[in-house]
């Protein structure tokens, strides 16, 4: 299972990317491979300000669907427009290619209540 | 929780296990997508053993079959199998099975793995024709062994001509160095191959001659959920999803195994159902537009108004778009009817088309 270390977590088995304000959003490689094959990732809240654990989007597998959460407040300012052509790239390049959106915070102090990689790791092992 | 003969393998194999009607059962190796390409393609290996096997013995097992089932078994001769199923006496359906004729008076019937005990009890307490019953569901193991390179890749582990059992046909013969194994040209795939009955403690012998025999022509082995997409994609019936007890054989589609040549459970309100017409029924559609459709999601007429509900959907592997299977308002089930499914909170179109899904 890839842990990377530099990246936040949250309990929905998704990742954060810190850049100043700018968090990068996707879900981890643990989720991506209990989906099994990505097939359609579906985000419509493109310049919408959400708040905490609201759900801004949906990833569908062949078999199932789940709901993406934001694991942190603040505005969409870009979906991975690549995912439309090639939602596998969840499977394959979770932490890379399968990123999902993009979101301006509103409220970095929220940073502290995610997971670091250990606590993940004890999450899903 | 029970598990087949070949749970160990299962999970060597890197299979992820899920519990499915009471079992612990491999959904998926290496992916759906690639599993189910493996099966329409080459050939592909399930452990279905879950399912449950009847054998029923004597002069009147005909007539016990007959009485609990709706296609006609007296056209069954020695070495065919039959697709039925057994209405509830309120005009649904106990389960949907395939019935083998064995022996002059000795038949097989292969029912659903959720269903085993309930079907059990269903003939038994028809059985007042002294009909011997055994249930061999705990001993016997079935895979099925399933694509168009199933009769090249398997030829090599009998020596009776595979290419010669046409559809629903079957043998009983030597194969993968065990006697008297049952080689059915059955499957719910739509890819053509067989299923193989056989006992538990000849199973795991069975899979590895299976996968040897097979490693030249790409054989892999299949989940659950492959199982899935590749029956849907055929618009083959699950029961639990697509049928169950609160929906009749006419309303289901299955008029073409429903035979009123013979009395039998639901006779008189399926006839009349299947003359008078009835108020829903099950429709396939594919989406027009972007979405995948998913059990218990609305259907919706164009303006909106809920005019049934989906029992099965998923996004087809072969043909990369979304499918599904639902009860809809008989006045909106005529083949190319748009509609809508519901899908968080849009409707997304769709249309009614004819089954299958996939053709070759």
């Amino acid at each position: 299972m890839n842990i990377p270390q530099n990246l936040k977590y949250t309990k929905d088995h998704e990742w954060v990317s810190v850049s100043g304000d700018i968090a990068t959003i996707g879900i981890t490689d643990f989720a991506q491979s209990e989906l099994g094959d990505i097939v359609y990732v579906e985000i419509e809240t493109e310049g919408e300000t959400l708040g905490q654990e609201e759900v801004f989007g949906s990833v569908e597998a062949v078999k199932t669907v789940s709901d993406l959460f934001m694991p942190l407040s603040g505005e969409i300012i870009e979906f991975n427009a690549g995912l439309e052509a090639n939602p596998e790239s969840v499977n394959t390049d979770p932490y890379g290619d399968g990123w999902m959106v993009k979101v301006k915070m509103s409220d970095t102090s929220e940073l502290e209540g995610l997971l670091d990689a250990a606590a993940y790791e004890a999450l899903v092992g | 929780m029970k598990s087949t003969a070949l749970v160990n393998k299962h999970i060597a194999l890197g299979a992820k296990m899920v519990p499915f009607a009471g079992y612990n059962m491999p959904v998926q190796y290496e992916g759906v997508n690639a599993e189910h390409e493996t099966v329409r393609n080459a050939v592909g290996v399930f452990d279905v053993s879950h399912m449950g096997e009847f054998l029923l013995t004597g002069e009147n097992a005909l007539a016990l079959i007959q009485k609990v089932a709706t296609n006609d078994a007296a056209t069954l001769t020695i070495g065919r199998a039959q697709y039925s199923c057994m209405p509830n006496g309120k005009g649904g359906i106990v389960d949907d099975l395939i019935i083998y004729r064995m022996k002059e008076e000795q038949y097989l019937l292969v029912v659903n793995a959720s269903n085993i005990e309930k079907d059990w009890n269903w003939i038994s307490s028809h059985n007042d024709l002294g009909v011997e019953m055994k249930n061999l569901s705990d001993d016997y193991s079935l895979l099925a062994i399933q694509g168009p390179k199933a009769v090249e890749a398997m030829q090599s582990l009998t020596s009776i001509d595979l290419s010669a059992i046409n559809y629903y046909h079957f043998e009983v013969a030597d194969f993968a160095g065990i006697e008297h194994v049952i080689i059915s040209a059955t499957g719910y795939t739509g890819s053509g191959g067989f299923e193989i009955y056989c006992k538990n403690t000849e199973v795991e012998q069975i899979w590895d001659r299976v996968f040897e025999a097979g490693a030249s022509f790409g054989i892999k082995p299949v989940g659950l959920a492959a199982r899935d997409t590749l029956r849907l994609e055929m618009g083959f019936c699950l029961y639990g999803n697509d049928i169950d007890d609160s929906t009749s054989p006419i309303e289901a589609g299955l008029g073409w195994i429903t035979k009123f040549t013979k009395d039998f459970t639901d006779a008189l309100v399926l006839k009349s159902q299947k003359e008078n017409g009835v108020t829903r029924k099950l429709i396939a559609f594919e989406m027009i537009d972007r979405g995948i459709p998913r059990h218990d999601y609305q259907i919706l007429d164009l303006e909106g108004n809920v005019i049934g509900k989906v029992t099965s959907g998923t996004m087809s592997p072969s043909m990369k778009i979304g499918i599904g299977m639902g009860y809809v308002e008989t006045a909106f089930a005529n083949l190319e009817t748009q509609i809508a499914i519901e899908i968080r909170e849009k409707g997304v179109k769709a249309k009614i088309v004819k089954l299958p899904f996939y053709k070759k």
